[in-house]
């Protein structure tokens, strides 16, 4: 078993991994409102731009965003290497890909007539979005993007990869230490809690989703009754 | 000319003479990973259909334990499981090299996704394909092998093309356990040369290439058989 100060540092690892996860999430859940309404849009050149983001930021798969964006974008940029904003950013960035697609189904699952009453009542294209197309959708999305919520918390594992001290980061690191520690922890008692941390965080995530649904799928129909 | 040029971009600049020089080693690497998702795949899908007929079982502990496993797995990281089948299983006896740690991981996995899948296509097959089975007075291997499974299959076929591109982006992550792979071969390319751009520029090219066509073709599939009943 692990010694207190053992599970302290996997603790810490662990609140790293949720501030990693919720800072791609936010970022991941603005592109993927841009780029979901872009990929309905009218005009040509802004589908084309979603399309092609949507594409690569899920063609090119995390983990090798993530690495792009640690060692190379500073290079080509002249920056220095920021490795934690970079994760973060590849993360959002891939998560977007993903959300964009939850976005555009959501939104394309509204019933047409909605579209066409808002329509004849003369609503503005921002108006129709804002107050009829999107509170609709919205309750369609949920569960499919709690789900690729779970998928992002999960791939922030591979942070680990390019040297952040996550929970998986902090675990590697401990059985790296167990030489040079007292009580040294097996192998079995380390990835054995980082996994037990990880199913209770995407058990949180799926959670608040159900919670969410039930929320926002109650007030609407509140709404309409 | 050259040291111009350097000045203007702040140092940096493409290198064409060296991204050609480690291209045949990523593209070495590349194929690894092509290998390590086909076998990968090849596991998931069997352990995926396994683990649906177990979650079908008409024994509680059966059904509820496989059920377990399948929600737990689901709800934790690759990279961790792939530390764990490597760092742990060798205290109980059973050392896997890297490659094989990563090919089971991946089976693993994608197995319990793939068996969600399986479970919704044979939970698609029309009752009455039971009652005749019944009344017919099928056996319940025959039941399942020539009659439910030959039905529920070819509709579960997308979702796993869906997993099989899903599993060639996360089979990378191999390096965490030198498991060799793309990002293994850039890695070793950046870190011999230290000039990151073009091992990684490389790397991210050469995964397009291969995971983009290959999720169209998915996508085409998709809707060319997705939905045909019958």
């Amino acid at each position: 078993m692990l010694s207190g100060g053992q599970l302290q540092v996997l603790v810490e690892g662990a609140w790293f991994t949720v501030q990693v996860f919720l800072l791609a999430a936010a970022l991941g859940t603005v592109l993927s409102l841009i780029f979901g309404i872009a990929g309905l849009s009218e005009n040509r050149v802004f589908r084309g731009i979603s399309r092609v983001y949507v594409e690569v930021a899920r063609g090119a798969s995390a983990i090798v965003l993530v690495f792009f964006a640690a060692f190379a974008v500073p290079i080509i940029l002249g920056i220095p290497p920021q490795i934690f904003a970079a994760a973060v950013i590849a993360l959002g960035v891939n998560m977007g890909g993903y959300g964009a697609e939850v976005v555009r189904a959501g939104i394309q699952s509204v019933s047409r007539g909605q579209t066409e009453a808002s329509i004849a009542l003369n609503l503005t294209a921002r108006d129709r979005l804002r107050h009829v197309t999107l509170p609709q959708a919205i309750v369609v999305m949920i569960p499919p993007y709690g789900n690729l919520s779970i998928e992002v918390m999960k791939g922030t594992a591979l942070v680990s990869l390019v040297g952040l001290a996550d929970l998986t980061g902090e675990a590697q690191n401990l059985r790296v230490q167990r030489a040079i520690l007292a009580d040294p922890p097996t192998s079995a008692a380390i990835f054995g809690t980082a996994l037990i941390a990880y199913f209770v965080l995407s058990q949180v995530i799926a959670l608040f989703f159900r919670w969410l649904e039930r929320r926002v799928g109650g007030s609407w129909y509140k709404e309409r009754a | 000319m050259r040291v111009i040029f350097a000045q203007v971009s702040d140092g940096w600049q493409w290198d064409m003479e060296y991204a050609l020089e480690i291209l045949p080693a990523i593209a070495r690497g590349l194929w690894q990973t092509v290998q390590a998702t086909i076998i990968g795949i090849t596991i998931g899908m069997v352990l995926g259909l396994v683990l649906a007929l177990l979650r079908r079982s008409p024994s509680r502990v059966v059904s509820w334990s496989t059920a377990a496993v399948i929600e737990f797995v689901r709800g934790t990281p690759l990279l961790v499981q792939l530390f764990f089948i490597f760092f742990v299983l060798p205290n109980f006896g059973l050392t896997l090299s890297p490659f094989v740690t990563l090919v089971v991981g991946l089976g693993l996995h994608y197995g319990t996704y793939t068996s969600e899948s399986y479970r919704a296509g044979i939970d698609n097959v029309e009752r009455g394909q039971w009652e005749a089975s019944t009344a017919l007075n099928l056996p319940s291997t025959t039941t399942w092998t020539r009659v439910i499974l030959p039905q529920a299959i070819p509709t579960v076929i997308p979702a796993l093309g869906n997993y099989l591109v899903a599993m060639f982006k996360d089979a990378p992550l191999g390096m965490g356990i030198a498991a060799g792979g793309v990002l293994l071969a850039a890695q070793s390319a950046a870190s011999r040369s230290f000039q990151p751009v073009e091992p990684y520029t490389v790397m991210g090219l050469l995964f397009l290439a291969v995971s983009i066509p290959a999720a169209l073709f998915v996508r085409y599939l998709e809707k060319r058989y997705g939905y045909q009943r019958g």
